[in-house]
């Protein structure tokens, strides 16, 4: 509360540079209290602008979920209330694209790409953060250098690695790779474990415990909110990933959520049959099952961004 | 510190060792006990060596050999089906005159400049105004968050149907200002700028980041500038700005590489399968013409010369940034 004071003081006395006022002399209520009006003001604007944007943000959503229950000629009328609400494009769609299969497909990979690179993730990063020798500091350079290597430089001779174990067409290229760790999650995993205490892992190991058993059931454990972290980055970006499924599926049946919304684009779309009641639906399908998981673990991705910096 | 690392003790003779000779063991004078210690020192690295080998198999088979394969095929003409041909330096060669690179460079060039700083802008206008909105950050930051959670293919959905020119819903908001909205899916001028503008959708994680650097600000910097006297402008160039450059430089460097390599958005919109008559070449961006070379026309070594192209242009550019980065972002601790 005193600083309160002391900033209003201050501005009041900002406000009339001409006003010289000796310090020990309380203020006159007439510029405080101006000052305090205008700083009334000023949170009132910030409310109404956070208001307004906050609908500008949200609306593409509204919008989208209200197009999914109109009917074919009224999907672009930006109507917020649908004129005529009909469910039957959701039974539409569900007739016309293996939806189900698509989402199982998707869910499959999500999980796998997910859990693999979570654990071995945590295992390089713990080799990383609790063990000294000779060359660490070089090899945890290369691992933040591949960080900034685009994916265009290896794509092709990865696609030709995959082709060589006759996986194209598969689900596996798809999460497979995740297999050996990557590189920002290493990375943030090294940094979380840096800060739990050395002793207590040095007194695990002087009551017997393995190197492994340190790892599993002392330092993951107590990793948690961090592999949480890593976890849900890694759902996001899986559950939207086009590129990886555009290279890697080829048939209808093993197409991934993304894939297979593009290929409704592709056929429904302006260069198609102009069904575009169809691809909206779709996309809301696509869409809400991150937004589920967005609330769900709504406070560790909001922090996870703001101590890491989620790339964009 | 190690064991290894641990300077001699006044009844122990041995030299202080730095951890970059401990395992050589100059000397071995007999002594069990160190010879013992490089035992452990030996366990030591092949138990790290395990818990590092996914990475390392990973970096050989997923990195490294396609960097030195894909710089391979970068000199040669290559289908997947016939064995790769040696063509030396042609492929570069073949991109300095195909007209179709050349536009995608431009474009991409284009829509890099066009949308970092937008986004920079508008991402820390919306992290001031959260730092300013008290108890209703958190929920303002939720919703500005969530359409980072949207699939890029449904941006370039959403894009298509917001931005489309006769009844989308962009075109008939600026038209209850009297303005007359561009074709922003067809007018080849208009469409990377719509583009941008729908790319601004997802600034929710910069504006998350610019907003824990703006908390982190210490409180007493601004009071001790306003004891100076100074005001909101002085205090916002002189104490917020410097203190929040790093997560600045952060954002415009991984937007700038992201820019660079935008491709889902603008892919779903306007290439693929079945669309090639609504393709548009103003949306044509580098990484799209670098996958329809590799995956639609096979040609494995032309796209290859073309991502070590992106691969320099990208080294190139972050480099600049960092060398203009020295000069105006400060970090604390760090005079």
């Amino acid at each position: 509360m005193t600083t309160d004071i002391r900033v209003a003081a201050a501005e009041a006395q900002a406000a009339r540079p001409d006003a010289v006022q000796p310090p020990q002399r309380p203020t006159p209520a007439g510029p405080r209290g101006r000052a305090r009006a205008r700083r009334r003001a000023g949170t009132v604007l910030t409310w109404i602008a956070l208001c307004l944007l906050g609908i500008v943000f949200v609306y593409p959503f509204v919008w989208l979920v209200s197009a999914s229950f109109k009917p074919r000629s009224q999907v672009f009328d930006n109507r917020l209330i649908p004129e005529t609400f009909t469910f039957d494009n959701y039974v539409q769609v569900w007739q016309e694209a293996p939806l189900a299969l698509w989402l199982l497909n998707t869910a499959i990979v999500t999980v796998l790409a997910a859990v693999t690179v979570t654990i071995s993730s945590a295992m390089v990063a713990w080799g990383f953060a609790y063990f000294r020798f000779r060359g660490r500091g070089f090899l945890f350079g290369l691992v933040l250098a591949t960080m900034m290597l685009p994916g265009a430089v290896t794509m092709i001779p990865t696609f030709l690695i995959w082709n060589a174990l006759g996986q194209v067409g598969t689900l596996t290229p798809l999460w497979a790779g995740n297999l050996f760790g990557s590189a920002f999650y290493i990375f943030l995993l090294r940094q979380f474990f840096l800060g739990l205490p050395r002793d207590l892992f040095e007194a695990a190991r002087i009551d017997g415990a393995s190197q492994w058993g340190v790892f599993w059931r002392i330092a993951l454990p107590l990793t948690g909110p961090a592999l949480a972290v890593v976890l849900v980055f890694e759902v996001q970006a899986v559950w939207t990933d086009l590129m990886k499924a555009l290279i890697y599926l080829r048939d209808s049946d093993t197409f991934t959520i993304p894939r297979g919304l593009k290929s409704l684009v592709d056929a429904y779309g302006f260069g198609g049959e102009w069904h575009w009641e169809i691809i909206v639906t779709a996309s809301v399908i696509t869409t809400v099952p991150l937004i589920i998981v967005f609330f769900l673990a709504q406070k560790r991705i909001i922090d996870g961004v703001a101590s890491t910096g989620l790339k964009g | 510190m190690s064991t290894a690392t641990r300077p001699g003790t006044s009844s122990d003779p041995e030299p202080a060792r730095t951890p970059a000779d401990a395992p050589t063991g100059v000397a071995p004078a007999g002594d069990a006990r160190r010879r013992g210690r490089r035992r452990a020192a030996r366990r030591n690295i092949l138990s790290a060596l395990l818990f590092l080998s996914p990475w390392i198999v990973g970096f050989l088979v997923f990195t490294a050999w396609p960097m030195i394969y894909s710089a391979y095929l970068s000199l040669t003409d290559y289908d997947v089906i016939n064995n790769p041909e040696f063509v030396g330096i042609e492929n570069y060669v073949e991109m300095a005159s195909d007209d179709k690179l050349l536009l995608a460079l431009g474009n991409t060039a284009f829509f890099t400049l066009l949308q970092v700083p937008l986004y920079v802008v508008v991402s820390l206008g919306l992290a001031l105004l959260l730092d300013r909105a008290g108890r209703a950050s958190g929920f303002f930051r939720t919703v500005f968050f969530l359409p980072k959670m949207t699939p890029p293919v449904a941006i370039g959905i959403l894009f298509l149907l917001l931005f489309n020119g006769q009844n989308g819903l962009i075109n008939t908001v600026l038209g209850w200002f009297g303005i007359d909205g561009p074709s922003w899916t067809t007018d080849p001028t208009w469409v990377k700028p719509g583009l941008v503008f729908m790319s601004l959708w997802t600034v929710g994680a910069s504006v998350i980041i610019l907003l824990a650097a703006l908390r982190n600000v210490p409180k007493e910097l601004y009071e001790s500038a306003q004891l100076d006297g100074a005001g909101f402008w002085r205090q916002s160039f002189s104490v917020t700005l410097p203190m929040i450059s790093p997560a600045l430089f952060f954002i415009i460097v991984v937007n700038t590489i992201a820019g660079l390599q935008t491709f889902d958005e603008a892919y779903t919109a306007f290439f693929g399968a079945g669309n090639t008559t609504y393709s548009n070449d103003a949306a044509l961006f580098y990484v799209i013409y670098l996958f329809q070379q590799a995956f639609q026309f096979l040609n494995m070594g032309y796209a290859s010369a073309m991502a070590w192209l992106l691969f320099l242009v990208i080294m190139a550019v972050t480099a600049v940034q960092l060398i203009v980065s020295r000069r105006l972002v400060y970090y604390e601790g760090d005079r």
